[in-house]
């Protein structure tokens, strides 16, 4: 049981996902031809929002529900990773139309053809496990 | 209210439960990351075998096996039970450029099944889209160290300067790829 609030918030996460469209190859053309302020909007008022809960949490020191104190690592600062990795996942991001959470909800909203892209995710993550000691990061 | 419901939500209200979301998991002592569950399935299937990098306990990422599994239960709600079927608001711009392509498929659907189905899996239009497509996303979100979640959610909203980085670099790469490349392999 103590999975099920997970489901919980997977469920209305995947239901927001759905309804705002985040999950649609279309949108995430339009937004890299920025003919629309939907998707901006979207990430947008995420971000600015997160930040709000992030320094509200860090602020008044809020613990997680087993009071533990909520960790906030801090990545480290080896710049090509992030870039030439952050390139290669846009490609993939603007030719499938979807990040790997909108790849499971369209799953789950039976357009089933995403089985071959998550399958191909799956794939690339296992390479990049495969040849992170060659590459820069 | 259930009309409301059934309508396509705007982005202020996507927005705000992105973030609401993201509070939620941290509050159950957890980092919202779901590129991070493509690692931990790696690992589940045997690739910490030889592959240092999925030699990890994988069932310390069983809360988002089970949050990923819920955001499919919720597309399935959302499609099935909570669409009233009104089409994409697009910009006339974007629907004028996908007709050139022959796609009109954004009239009842979320995905273009012009290119998205079964028999072009294996045409190689439909193996770039879906295949080469998927292996970016996996191969660039782990080598990036995370993907829209853990970075432009996650990472911005703790003022993460590698997050800002990584977010740079997927527009840079979702830029090249709708202006320079899609209009070739949507033309195949």
């Amino acid at each position: 049981m103590k999975y099920l609030k997970f489901i919980l918030v997977g469920m209305f996460f995947g239901i927001m996902f759905v309804k705002t469209e985040v999950v649609s190859w279309f949108r995430i053309y339009e937004m890299f031809r920025f003919e629309s302020f939907h998707m901006y909007g979207i990430i947008g008022s995420a971000v600015v929002l997160g930040i709000v809960f992030t320094w509200f949490i860090k602020k008044n020191r809020i613990r997680d529900m087993y009071g533990n104190d909520i960790m906030f690592a801090n990545k480290d600062k080896t710049w090509p990773r992030y870039i030439i990795g952050g390139i290669i996942f846009g490609l993939g991001w603007a030719m499938t139309g979807a990040c790997p959470g909108p790849m499971f909800t369209l799953l789950g909203a039976g357009f089933l053809i995403m089985f071959v892209v998550i399958v191909f995710a799956i794939i690339g993550t296992w390479v990049y496990g495969a040849v992170r000691n060659r590459i820069p990061h | 209210m259930i009309e409301l419901i059934k309508q396509p939500w705007p982005w202020y209200v996507g927005g705000p439960i992105i973030a609401i979301v993201y509070a939620t998991l941290l509050l159950f002592g957890k980092g919202f990351g779901i590129s991070a569950s493509l690692r931990a399935m790696c690992s589940a299937l045997g690739a910490g075998k030889r592959i240092s990098f999925f030699n990890f306990d994988w069932r310390g990422q069983t809360w988002n096996f089970m949050f990923v599994f819920g955001a499919m239960i919720g597309g399935f709600i959302a499609v099935t039970w909570l669409s009233d079927g009104s089409p994409m608001d697009l910009n006339e711009n974007t629907i004028k450029e996908l007709e050139q392509y022959g796609i009109t498929s954004w009239q009842n659907g979320l995905v273009p099944v012009e290119f998205f189905n079964w028999s072009n899996v294996f045409s190689l239009q439909g193996f770039v889209i879906m295949a080469i497509g998927g292996f970016l996303i996996g191969f660039g979100s782990r080598y990036a160290g995370g993907c829209t979640s853990g970075h432009a959610i996650s990472g911005l909203a703790d003022l993460q300067l590698p997050s800002l980085v990584a977010v740079i670099g997927f527009f840079i790469g979702g830029l090249i790829m709708t202006w320079f490349i899609l209009p070739f392999i949507l033309r195949m």
